[in-house]
């Protein structure tokens, strides 16, 4: 018994065409939501055409958007990555350690490279962990990922012994505050990452694996692809991606509080992922879609907080804009 | 072909598996603490640790359903800080309404998780985690970001400062009623026997006609529920509401379930056993304190989650072990 | 007489594509009924619209005189209808009583479940159909009869009035679909209606009554089985004429013998943990060589561990170009060789992707440059093979969902044919693909055959093996007893072969 859609005939062509329309609708939904959250901002946030703003709101969104692009990536492999806030901080954490150590301040430059390299390195080897996890034992995605979200957290604690850590560190802050062509480095970063992982998706071998794992993993299975190895690496990514993460947050903070950073990340990453039009059901990796959620969840976040609303309100905003957009995806697809 | 595995997963289980280790790790945990530790099995030291580990029971109770039917309830944590901070407000009643206010208020976030899972068909730990944020930031807002004195006057406080004979505290008493009645749910009733069998497979209980939808909802409610009870017996015990507590307690109880053998791609699932596991965890914290009190590791808090993450790990680890041998005997 | 189930002008469409115009179906009581057509003729839409699956867009249902509008699966239980899906609809990990009874519990005077009275009336039921078992133990571990009649015994629990089968002898050995025919007779014998849906016509003969055809969503017929033949059902699943199709002959597979030559592959002893215990094979170049048995015989576990999928446990795969076998997919499509698999949904499309993307799949290393795939080729393979099996799409960045089973096995195969292999393993080439599309994907193998690919070829349906394969070696039971030589194999003889006893092999 096959479903009906399969007959071929004129219909079924438009139904293909229905459902193009579909996304297409909710593409610019996306684009809809952006242009009216910057209609209210205009009309109602103080101060909201400035150059300034702009500046926050980049700054804010790059670590947003970049932990999305590798969160993106794993659930298009139908998986999940709840532990990229936790290795945000374990990175974060890392990095104050180094360079502030006796080592780094006898090598300036060198402690410099350690503190950026050895954090991110430390962050792939949690990807890898997690990867493993779910490659080679099976283990759900989101049970593999939540042991990092909450230990985490508490490995980035007890590196620091939960002190807040401030610095001034003028050559690694440039990672959080320095501008390239008048616009922040991350900013310039964030297209970097966008345009190479689009390029990955779009363009390579391990692109197309990734979505024909997600899309059916046997049928990749069967194709010669290797469904570990891909798993395995989209995890690493994203940790990857947490970990550069991490060191912008605090990079632009000057400080490291491993409590602090990346808390609930993985919620707005998710979000992000899911408004920029990934299929939680894996086979989709929509890379400046992701972006686009970023930006969207970022806007919403500081219209709330401009126009003097709560943190833990902006919470239960957020909460709902996640219910909402995965309805909308749900609904779409039926 | 694959029922055949399953089949042997359960029977190496629940015959001469993990169900019955779990059982073994707590008495061996037990010997040693009491042989190493002079204190261990003392009065005290057993009545805070069923009082503190009844809330942890509580919200195991409530998972292991959810995990039985494949699902998952990450919001336990964030109910447990909101409701907590709601029954510090109720106090003034007495615990006769502040306890079932307390559950009530955790079966209504229960609700809005059946609500989004079955009517809006959100994945779970999607509408969890957006109710895991949603009820901390309810919590934040409602108590002003302050913990919430509770009222010292009234008997509140009697039911999580209170026990038995010097020994059994109130709220472990009042869990394991809970826990037998949910064993009978599960073991005698159809609800129970729905449950678990859409853990089996969906699709299949929905043809068989059973009420697919009012188990998952039963399920949700009844983990929010559970959440409830524990924040009532936090903010009674701790004498206050508590906004910010709760953080990774979604992990302990999944950590109980697991280790009390319930497969977590849903289906198999023991009450005895979850308790069990629930138990297990709380000792391992409970011996770390004694180590930690003798001086021989240096135990910060923060070490907490550290240890909460490697337990989960292990048991992760043993569990695939577990289903690896069981599959190897299958075939 | 009053007929038990009376459907009449049903109507449904799924986002603007008719499944259903002006459907019916009447069942008369203790009558067992066929339900057949080609796949998408309409037939599991309308069951589903009986049974509260899915909602009409318009049309009646009487259902013992009365109408009946089913909301629900149980709705239409409770109204005495159930029905025993394709995929079991049952719970593997739970009791064989449970299964039966589950949403019905007997009740003890405290409202708990009577497990005591649960497993006295199950295994009443059951040894009614002659079977005997521990019904304590899990359904899972009990084979897919088991698991069928279990089905079955819940619908008797139920005081069914009408039972709904479909395809339920699709993974049966002989002697389980005896077992099941003999349950179908006890329920006709009791009063109670059976709707047989199946593919296999011949059962139709053994069991059915009368049979209703459905073609494009239609009722185009309704026959007395006595007095139809198979030619002529098929020619009302058509809509063709019977005599032409007996003059086309039934497969398009048969032809030119070319001279088999250099051995491609050659398996021997293979066993694995499952099912496997002592398979050899052999494929030379330009030769096509069947795998006959029963399913359950070890066919399609052959197949997979010969591509690498599943590890020997014993025995050698070598080919012309490997030597030492495969230990995974990769390595076998390296070595020249494509696994068309048998389960096209499961295993075969990724159905989000387009059809560009699904046929280059397994040919991703082939286009795979320094820093990018290379799109410019990779459209030029992909539409000659469009062009070349003449594959129906609006563009080929279609989402191959979109396309019929019969387009989509031509893409799949033609993911294998991209890569130009030696040899070919094809499971089930033609199932689920209209009659006009057979044609076509067999005359494609052919083609490739006389161009010197090998082929493994599975099939269950007889007539292909007989009429395509040069050589068929025939298994039972994870065990190769016997090899089969073209010229000579009629259909007689492989059934024969493949009936034989074990002793008979062993000899």
């Amino acid at each position: 018994m096959t479903d009906q859609a399969q007959t071929p005939s004129p219909q079924s062509r438009s139904l293909a065409m229905n459902g193009f329309d579909w996304k297409r609708l909710s593409r610019h939904g996306g684009l809809i939501a952006l242009a009216l959250l910057l209609l209210i901002n205009i009309l109602i946030t103080p101060n909201f055409l400035q150059l300034q703003t702009l500046f926050v709101n980049i700054s804010q969104v790059a670590t947003i958007a970049i932990v999305a692009v590798g969160m993106t990536l794993v659930i298009a492999t139908a998986g999940i990555d709840l532990s990229v806030g936790a290795v945000m901080a374990v990175a974060g954490a890392l990095a104050p350690l180094i360079f502030l150590s006796d080592f780094a301040q006898a090598n300036p430059s060198l402690g410099l490279a350690l503190s950026i390299a050895v954090p991110i390195l430390v962050a792939l080897v949690c990807g890898l962990f997690n990867g493993v996890l779910v490659a080679y034992l099976g283990v759900q995605p989101i049970i593999a990922t939540l042991i990092f979200f909450i230990s985490g957290r508490g490995i980035a604690q007890v590196l620091t012994n939960g002190n807040l850590q401030t610095f001034s560190h003028p050559g690694f802050s440039y990672i959080g505050t320095g501008k390239i062509l008048g616009l922040p480095f991350q900013g310039w970063l964030v297209l970097v990452i966008a345009v190479v992982f689009w390029w990955v998706v779009n363009r390579t071998m391990f692109g197309r694996r990734i979505l024909a794992v997600g899309g059916n993993e046997k049928a990749a299975r069967l194709t010669g692809t290797p469904v570990r190895r891909v798993k395995i690496g989209v995890y690493v990514i994203s940790a990857g991606l947490s970990g550069i993460a991490g060191l912008i947050v605090v990079a632009i903070n000057s400080a490291s509080d491993a409590a602090r950073i990346g808390n609930l990340m993985e919620l707005d990453a998710i979000a992000a992922a899911v408004v920029g039009g990934t299929l939680l059901m894996g086979g989709k990796a929509p890379i400046f879609g992701a972006i686009l959620g970023a930006i969207i969840i970022q806007l919403v976040k500081y219209t709330l907080l401009a126009n003097g609303v709560a943190d833990e309100v902006a919470l239960i905003a957020k909460a709902g804009i996640i219910v909402l957009a995965v309805y909308v995806q749900q609904g779409r697809k039926e | 072909m694959l029922d055949t595995n399953a089949f042997d997963l359960r029977k190496y289980l629940q015959g001469n598996g993990q169900s019955v280790g779990v059982w073994i790790a707590l008495v061996a945990m037990i010997l040693f603490g009491a042989l190493r530790y002079d204190n261990f099995t003392g009065a005290y030291n057993i009545s805070s640790f069923l009082n503190y580990n009844s809330m942890f029971i509580a919200i195991s109770l409530g998972m292991c359903f959810v995990i039985m039917t494949g699902g998952i309830d990450l919001s336990v944590g964030s109910v447990v800080a909101f409701t907590s901070v709601c029954v510090a407000y109720l106090s003034p009643y007495g615990i006769q309404v502040a306890l079932p206010g307390g559950i009530l208020a955790g079966m209504a976030i229960g609700a809005l998780n059946a609500f989004f899972v079955i009517k809006m068909r959100i994945p779970p730990f999607i509408a969890t985690l957006a109710t895991m944020l949603g009820a901390k930031g309810g919590a934040l807002v409602i108590s002003g970001r302050q913990t919430i004195s509770v009222d010292w006057g009234s008997n509140f406080t009697k039911f999580g400062m209170g026990n038995v004979g010097g020994l059994l505290p109130w709220s472990i008493i009042v869990v394991m009623v809970l826990a037998v009645g949910l064993w009978v749910v599960l073991e005698k009733t159809s609800i129970g026997r729905t449950v678990e069998a859409i853990g089996g497979g969906e699709d299949a209980t929905r043809m068989m006609g059973l009420p697919v939808d009012r188990a998952k909802a039963f399920v949700y409610i009844l983990s929010g529920g559970c959440a409830g009870l524990a924040g009532v017996i936090l903010a009674s015990g701790f004498g206050a509401g508590q906004p910010l507590e709760g953080v990774g307690w979604e992990l302990s109880a999944i950590a109980s379930v697991v280790v009390g053998g319930t497969l977590l791609t849903g289906g198999l699932g023991s009450v005895p056993a979850t308790v069990a596991g629930a138990l297990l965890l709380g000792l391992v914290f409970n011996i770390l304190n004694f180590e930690n009190g003798r001086g021989v590791i240096s135990f910060s808090a923060y070490w907490q989650m550290v240890v909460r993450g490697m337990f989960l790990f292990v048991v992760i680890l043993l569990q695939s072990r577990f289903s690896r041998a069981a599959a190897k005997q299958g075939a | 007489m009053q007929p038990l189930l009376r459907m009449q002008g049903i109507n449904k469409s799924f986002a603007g594509v008719v499944a259903l115009s002006s459907a019916g179906l009447e069942i008369a009581a203790g009558e067992v009924h066929a339900l057949i057509g080609q796949n998408g003729a309409g037939k599991s839409t309308l069951i589903k619209i009986l049974t509260g699956v899915y909602r009409k867009d318009s049309g009646d249902i009487e259902f013992e005189g009365a109408p009946l509008n089913a909301q629900s699966p149980r709705e239409a239980q409770d109204n005495g209808i159930a029905t025993i899906y394709q995929e079991l609809s049952l719970v593997p990990l739970r009791s064989v009583t449970e299964n039966v009874i589950m949403g019905y519990e007997p009740r003890t005077r405290f409202g708990f479940i009577d497990w005591k009275a649960a497993h006295d009336r199950t295994r009443e039921i059951l040894s009614g159909f002659g079977i005997d078992i521990d019904v304590t133990r899990p359904l899972g571990s009990y084979s897919t009869a088991i698991q069928q009649l279990t089905a079955i015994a819940r619908a008797v629990s139920l005081n069914a009035r009408l039972v709904i089968m479909d395809e339920p002898t699709s993974s049966l050995d002989d002697r389980e679909v005896e077992t099941l025919f003999g349950v179908v007779r006890g329920l006709k014998a009791r009063g109670v209606s059976v709707i047989y849906v199946s593919h296999f016509l011949d059962e139709l003969f053994h069991i059915c009554d009368r049979a209703t055809i459905m073609r494009d969503g239609q009722t185009v017929a309704v026959r007395e089985i006595a007095s139809t033949t198979k030619l002529g059902l098929i020619a009302d699943m058509l809509g063709r004429d019977p005599e032409e199709i007996a003059a086309a002959g039934m497969t398009d597979l048969g032809g030119g013998k070319g001279e088999a030559g250099e051995l491609l592959l050659d398996a021997r002893n293979l066993s694995t943990r499952r099912m496997l215990r002592d398979v050899s094979v052999s494929v030379r170049k330009g030769e096509i060589v069947g795998l006959g048995g029963l399913l359950g015989s070890g066919r399609t576990e052959a197949a997979r561990a010969i591509f690498g999928l599943d590890r020997l446990s014993a025995g050698t795969v070598s080919t012309h170009r490997t030597p030492a076998g495969f230990s995974d997919p990769a390595e076998a499509i390296r070595g020249g060789v494509g696994f068309l698999t048998e389960d096209r949904k499961a295993e075969g499309i990724v159905p989000e992707m387009s059809v560009r993307e699904n046929m280059t799949l397994a040919l991703l290393p082939a286009l795979a440059g320094k820093f990018s795939l290379d799109r410019a080729r990779e459209e030029e393979i992909v539409k000659k093979f469009v062009d070349a099996l003449g594959i129906k799409l609006a563009s080929i960045e279609q989402p191959i969902r979109e396309l019929s089973g019969g387009n989509q096995q031509k893409v799949l195969l033609a993911r294998w044919l991209a890569l130009e292999p030696d040899l070919l393993i094809l499971d089930e080439p033609t199932r689920g693909v209209d009659v006009g599309a057979k044609f076509e994907i067999q005359s494609i193998i052919r083609e490739y055959v006389e161009k010197g690919v090998g082929v493994l070829l599975i099939s269950s349906e007889f007539e292909e093996l007989v009429e395509g394969a040069d050589r068929i070696v025939v298994l039972q039971d994870g065990v190769s007893v016997t090899e089969l030589r073209n010229p000579g194999i009629t259909e007689e003889k492989l059934i024969g072969a493949i009936a034989q006893s074990h002793e008979g092999a062993e000899a």
